[in-house]
């Protein structure tokens, strides 16, 4: 494994071992010494076109914890605005010797033209409506930890999955670790190509809420959206948000994610976002953890 | 099935009474009996040494090296009626020879309940070679506490030293020379107990003199 540009070119094995490393990593939060010299010397890149609070800080936290060199460089107020193209900037990093590049872009695809250009790993922190390996890692993660195994869990994935590029890397990531995953949309916020999905869809949340051991809500992404896709944020609301009453029919057991930002009082209310179910708060705590894990494996071997 | 060996006259051990099947030009140096008489023997020491064993913690380095420890733990519960606790210290992510082989998986590390500090450490390892292991151990310790003394366990001590380090309590010195390799195999992971004794891979062979570079067999990565 050299960059980590797409859930989907992790088999079975290598998935599983980023996890169980992230894991034995998740200790070093708890000690009084919170910081490992395992990349002692090396110098991540931190390459932000877009903009990113948990992501940007949970990438630098997870590189300082492990002693690495970190320099935040984001479009704004860098060369970028001047008018400088990605290639030119990839090269100006690689002349000065990143082992890797963190990068977020508003073009899908953008990470895997960067690989081709510079030396060191690159890690997809986001590309456009593409692919995001890291919050699926994550998610899979925070599964695990909270209901105790991957295999034949129900995940449903509701919401704007036409922007979603968490969606996306999830359905690539989750079936390849044995999951069964559906996604919940209206049909002008699916893909075209969703059919070629591994993955079932619906229209219908609330068929799908009983038989589902996990429901992942998305945020509905205004700021991609160019046309109407549907008619009122509150009928959105009504038909695919998530509230306590839709929550109380799911599975005792069942929990609630969110790879965040959320939107309370749209696809999720606040009773659902502030119960002991949901783990947003947890899936940013295992962010740094699993983060460390996939530095490590990256950078940290030969 | 197992096959009797001839006992080799300058061996100073006696010949175990049943030697298990081993590989070709592999012999047994130690055998079960002889692997709990060096943990009793090590308990007593430990329990000597630390005036009682009230303070004493005892970390496993995996992986062999934390059965032993919880065997240690049980005996010195045998012997004195203490609960001794027992962990173990995973030190991959402190080891001076990483970028020299792809990324590992980490071992675990547990740290009983009650924290490191001002507590005596005995660290427990199967091999002693080249202490490049402990030195990792060491530096791991200093960023989870504050022992008051830090004491090492091995098994074997098969010398080749490249570091200032020395064992505490020693299961077994165990002349060996660079061509060789040493691999304990315990109950928990291998199915039965054993110190084996054989050539060295061929990879180390073309190392040349190196034991601590770390391009060797992963059956003699243990030994650092």
């Amino acid at each position: 494994m050299r960059h980590l540009l797409s859930a989907g070119d992790l088999d079975r094995d290598e998935a599983t071992l980023i996890l169980d490393t992230a894991g034995e990593l998740a200790q070093v939060g708890d000690r009084s010494v919170k910081k490992l010299p395992t990349l002692r010397g090396r110098t991540v890149v931190n390459l932000f076109y877009e903009d990113s609070t948990r992501t940007r800080t949970s990438f630098e936290l997870a590189a300082k914890r492990l002693s690495a060199d970190v320099i935040n460089f984001s479009a704004k107020g860098s060369s970028v605005s001047k008018g400088e193209s990605l290639k030119d900037t990839a090269l100006t990093l690689q002349a000065m010797g990143a082992d890797g590049v963190v990068i977020r872009h508003g073009a899908s695809g953008a990470p895997h033209r960067l690989a081709n250009w510079v030396d060191g790993s690159v890690l997809n922190a986001g590309d456009g409506t593409h692919e995001h390996p890291t919050q699926a890692l994550l998610d899979a993660f925070t599964m695990r930890e909270r209901l105790g195994r991957l295999e034949g869990l129900r995940v449903a994935v509701v919401g704007d999955i036409l922007h979603s590029r968490v969606a996306r890397s999830n359905v690539l990531l989750l079936t390849t670790l044995g999951a069964h995953v559906t996604l919940v949309a209206p049909p002008t916020l699916l893909p075209v190509s969703v059919h070629t999905w591994p993955c079932e869809v619906s229209y219908d949340l609330d068929e799908v809420l009983p038989e589902s051991d996990v429901v992942m809500m998305l945020r509905v992404q205004a700021e991609r959206m160019h046309d109407s896709f549907f008619p009122s944020v509150r009928e959105y609301s009504r038909n695919y948000g998530l509230d306590g009453e839709r929550l109380s029919r799911m599975p005792e057991e069942a929990i609630v994610m969110h790879p965040g930002p959320m939107v309370r009082g749209m696809e999720i209310s606040a009773e659902v976002a502030d119960s002991p179910r949901c783990t947003v708060t947890e899936q940013v705590a295992n962010g740094v953890s699993l983060r460390m894990a996939v530095l490590y494996l990256l950078l940290g071997g030969s | 099935m197992h096959a009797r060996k001839p006992a080799r006259d300058d061996n100073e051990i006696s010949p175990p009474a049943s030697v298990p099947e081993v590989p070709e030009g592999t012999r047994a140096v130690l055998d079960g009996n002889e692997i709990n008489r060096a943990l009793t023997r090590i308990a007593h020491e430990v329990l000597e040494r630390t005036k009682g064993g009230q303070d004493v913690t005892l970390l496993g380095i995996p992986s062999r090296g934390v059965p032993l420890a919880e065997r240690l733990a049980r005996r010195i519960e045998r012997v004195e009626d203490l609960d001794v606790p027992a962990g173990s210290l995973d030190i991959t992510m402190y080891r001076d020879d990483l970028r020299l082989a792809p990324a590992r998986a980490l071992g675990r590390t547990e740290i009983p309940a009650g924290g490191l500090d001002d507590r005596v450490v005995v660290l427990v390892d199967d091999v002693l070679f080249s202490g490049r292991t402990v030195r990792a151990a060491l530096d791991a310790l200093g960023d989870l506490g504050r022992p008051r003394a830090v004491q090492l366990a091995v098994l074997v001590d098969r010398g080749h030293r490249e570091l200032p380090i020395r064992a505490d309590y020693v299961g077994k010195n165990l002349p060996t020379s660079l061509r060789e390799s040493v691999t304990v195999q315990l109950e928990e992971s291998d199915g039965l107990d054993a110190v084996l004794l054989g050539p060295s891979p061929a990879a180390t062979l073309k190392e040349g003199t190196r034991p601590g570079s770390l391009q060797r067999s992963k059956d003699t990565e243990g030994d650092l």
